[in-house]
């Protein structure tokens, strides 16, 4: 009887060794999810940074230039026959190379960037022509690709011949890699090594100066009348579901009403930041609106009632005390929307901000694109040293949105307070 | 003279010249700087009550100005035209609009253009002309009247304060209801364009159509020129990336949150809470920028080496990226919903001996359980919305097929796809996306209306 009584405390003893294991596995499940996001994250940030922080450097090759007066005519300098120069250069270089096709080959090896930049020189200083001067110039994007490692040296894109070439330059010391200052100076080019991010990031500028112009203050209105002063009724209920919906509705709606309303309906030019910012502020109002209504709510009601107590009006005890005391969490909320908006593409391929565009814009109403769809523009293009360049200009995206959040967080750590 | 950036500047300075003299005008009226007193509000209110009733007034009727303007000027430079120019169609009428204007703003040569347009363009110009001047001289008419008016009302007894902040409030209520303006915008503009599309589609098309192929020919004796827009395969394509998606989204996710709030310690989570709301900041385009370049041609590579046949813009590859992007989403609102199942609850299950794991698997999970469908109802939303991860690794071709190694496209795809470049808007092509755009909005609105309906009475519960 006795041996096969069990008491209760022995059944639970016998189930213990189980559940502790299955107590284990659920436990290491848990720390698996989270390994495996960050994982992820981490090595989303390796792959793009590996891929993307040679395009910091470009390649270049050093040419000894004779700016030969015959070529210039008096009057026109800027329609002289520049190409001509790089190439008598490059000829001049390698005396042996004579046959048309292989002269077309060695020429290639030169960014057909490299006569603009002759041509810039010239108009800013007159004095080179008739002078020779040793300079250096782009390499074309293949160049550019072989020397930091990402082609084959005997694949298809270059022939022997200009591989020996590119040889025979490194060796002479005329050919390096130079820090790309291309990348941040310039606009949108086909051609990989004369692309740079300028243009985008000053797209996205005047678009993000819009955004915030208009979210802000309507923002920060919303939320104090409806925080402070909206009665319950019907209509104010309307107004919140409205702002919630708002919040959740997908972001590539949010274009088809910029496209339909702004540029159809209203006639604002396609492409411009000004449509941009409109759109994104529509977008980001309700990011704005719930933060800034948490950081007026959290606003203790002693503060209020001893403004009012004092005789302050309702405004006066709300622009006096409360909304300061809030206003490092409506800062906050209004950094973290900007950094949305900062991010976001959808919407502006709805607008024409997907247009190529080599011109640095200067205003809002110039044909812009923004970094993101710049992003997604190189992303598109096949040359292999636009996947360097995209993920060089992601690279940059991420740093811009680390700065904003990072100011954020700072905003939040200094200011914060427990009531 | 009379451009805009002149009249807003010449406006703000008198604005600011009303805000001194109200101002002074009230200390004036109450006898001095010490004599303030008297009066029934501050001198700074009587200041911006002059001011604004000097820029407000006057600022309102020019921008209203501007927005008729043009339509105005053209209905009159049209009325004006020779009777055989105004007898032309409506299209041509906008194309001879367009040379007036060009010619105007110097962008034709104006010896290439036919006398009776030249004439057209310089009407135009002198109506032009005349307005910006009649307006100008209005605005400032208007803004002077405001501040005369207002400033001779100045008055010890005058409610100044109450009278500036029952402006304001005014201006707060009207921002306000620009939510409301947004959402009227969005359902108007898209129904419309959809509206239109209708007409040349049969709505019973559009819903149960099985077939999409969006191209238009040119001709129409071409194979397939009127196009097929059935939106089913366009619906089942955006369904299984989102399904890919939340099925990895919400078990790691979940997981995640679990061990968060139940098992981590104070610094794992203060380090690792930042670092999964990352993953939520950055912008999808990286992330479809990822997936294209790393992803997919990894997945097609596996896919390879163990003989299955997989699609360079596979499903797989664009869903499993969402996936991912959307695991900060769906964690940090289980974690919500885990923390407000109350904590007698919990201490209810350890009395009776159940373990750690135990007590999450079948007390805090069951009753956290509708705010986290709740969660999921809204990351879905989110994954159906989700547009450049699946533009770019996702395909174009509207496959029914429940492979997830095959290309499929999405709505949000095929919207970008439409409506990007350059568009015609009376091609049932062009005007598919807004239907499609329509269907999106209604179908994400009412899951996040359905949702939050879910989590609210789930909070509710434990309050």
């Amino acid at each position: 009887m006795d041996t096969t009584q069990l008491k209760t405390i022995d059944i639970v003893k016998q189930g213990l060794e189980r559940r502790y294991r299955a107590e284990r596995r659920f436990r290491r499940m848990g720390l698996a999810a989270i390994l495996i996001s960050l994982a992820f994250l981490s090595f989303l940030f390796i792959t793009i940074a590996s891929k993307g922080y040679s395009a910091f450097v470009q390649t270049r090759i050093q040419l000894d230039i004779h700016f030969d007066p015959q070529i210039f005519t008096e009057g026109d300098i800027g329609a002289a026959d520049y190409p001509r120069l790089v190439k008598a250069s490059m000829a001049a270089m390698f005396p042996t190379v004579t046959g048309r096709t292989e002269k077309r080959q060695l020429y290639a090896l030169i960014s057909s960037g490299a006569a603009f930049q002759l041509r810039r020189m010239v108009l800013e200083d007159r004095a080179l022509i008739g002078t020779r001067q040793s300079v250096w110039l782009p390499a074309d994007d293949d160049v550019d690709m072989l020397v930091k490692g990402h082609l084959e040296w005997d694949g298809g894109r270059l022939t022997p011949a200009q591989v020996k070439w590119i040889e025979h330059l490194a060796t002479q010391g005329q050919l390096e890699k130079k820090f790309n200052t291309t990348f941040f100076t310039a606009g949108d080019s086909r051609e990989p090594e004369l692309a740079g991010i300028w243009g985008a990031v000053s797209g996205s500028f005047f678009t993000l100066i819009v955004t915030l112009l208009l979210s802000f203050p309507i923002g920060v209105a919303t939320a104090i009348y409806m925080q402070e002063f909206a009665p319950r009724n019907r209509w104010t209920d309307l107004i919140e579901v409205n702002i919630n919906n708002l919040a959740a509705v997908p972001s590539i709606v949010f274009g088809l009403l910029g496209l339909a309303v702004f540029l159809n309906a209203f006639g604002l030019p396609r492409s411009a930041p000004l449509v941009g910012g409109l759109v994104l502020s529509l977008m980001t109002l309700p990011t704005i609106i719930i933060a800034s209504r948490a950081a007026l709510q959290a606003v203790p009601p002693s503060i209020r009632d001893a403004a009012l107590s004092v005789g302050a009006s309702k405004m006066q005890m709300i622009v006096h005390h409360v909304l300061p005391l809030a206003l490092p969490g409506i800062l906050t909320g209004t950094i973290i929307g900007m950094a949305r908006a900062l991010g976001e593409t959808a919407p502006l391929l709805m607008i024409g901000m997907v247009a190529f565009i080599v011109d640095i814009p200067s205003g809002f109403l110039d044909p812009a694109t923004a970094l993101p769809v710049q992003i997604f523009l190189w992303a598109d293009s096949p040359e292999r040293a636009f996947v360097e360049l995209t993920s060089a200009a992601t690279l940059a995206l991420l740093v811009f949105l680390i700065v904003m959040n990072g100011l954020a967080v700072l905003l939040r750590k200094k200011f914060e307070r427990r009531w | 003279m009379t451009s805009p950036s002149t009249i807003v500047f010449v406006l703000l300075s008198m604005a600011m010249l009303a805000y001194y003299a109200g101002l002074r005008r009230s200390v004036a009226v109450a006898g001095g700087t010490r004599a303030v007193r008297r009066l029934h509000s501050r001198p700074t209110y009587y200041g911006l009550l002059t001011a604004l009733w000097c820029g407000l007034p006057a600022l309102l009727i020019y921008v209203g100005w501007q927005a008729v303007e043009t339509r105005l000027i053209t209905h009159w430079v049209i009325a004006d035209l020779p009777p055989d120019l105004q007898s032309l169609s409506p299209a041509q009428l906008n194309l001879l609009l367009n040379d007036i204007r060009n010619l105007i703003a110097g962008n034709i040569a104006p010896s290439k253009i036919d006398p009776q347009i030249q004439a057209a363009a310089a009407h135009y110009r002198h109506i032009q002309y005349i307005s910006h001047a009649a307006v100008a001289v209005l605005v400032l008419c208007v803004a002077l009247l405001g501040l005369v008016l207002s400033y001779r009302r100045i008055d010890t007894r005058l409610r100044a304060r109450n009278h500036v902040e029952r402006l304001v409030l005014w201006a707060l209520a009207a921002c306000s209801t620009l939510a409301i303006f947004t959402t009227i915008g969005i359902v108007l503009s898209v129904l419309y364009e959809a509206l239109r599309f209708f007409k040349m589609v049969p709505v019973t098309e559009f819903l149960f159509g099985l077939h999409w192929s969006p191209q238009v020919a040119i001709r129409s004796d071409q194979v397939g020129s009127s196009g097929a827009f059935g939106a089913i395969p366009v619906f089942a394509g955006t369904l299984l990336i989102s399904a890919i998606a939340m099925s990895v989204s919400v078990p790691i996710g979940l997981m995640a949150a679990i061990y968060l709030s139940e098992y981590a310690g104070k610094r794992l989570r203060a380090v690792a809470k930042p670092l999964m709301e990352i993953l939520a900041g950055i912008p999808t385009v990286v992330y479809g920028f990822f997936a294209a370049l790393v992803v997919a041609p990894a997945i097609r590579g596996i896919g390879q080496s163990i003989g299955l046949d997989v699609s360079s813009e596979s499903a797989m590859a664009a869903g499993l990226v969402m996936g991912i992007m959307i695991i900060p989403f769906v964690s940090s609102l289980s974690d919500d919903m885990i923390n407000a199942v109350p904590q007698s609850l919990r201490d209810g299950a350890f009395g009776l001996g159940a373990t750690r794991a135990e007590t999450i698997r079948q007390v805090v999970l069951p009753a956290a359980l509708p705010g986290i469908v709740g969660g999921v109802l809204l990351a879905v939303s989110r994954a159906i919305g989700e547009t450049m991860i699946v533009v770019m690794a996702a395909g174009l071709t509207a496959n029914m097929t429940l492979n997830p190694f095959k290309t499929v496209t999405t709505v949000t795809v095929q919207i970008v796809t439409l409506l990007v470049g350059d568009q015609e808007f009376d091609s049932p092509k062009t005007l598919a996306a807004f239907a499609l755009g329509l269907l999106l909005f209604v179908i994400t609105l009412g899951l996040n209306i359905i949702a939050l309906q879910v989590v609210r009475r789930y909070r509710e519960q434990y309050e």
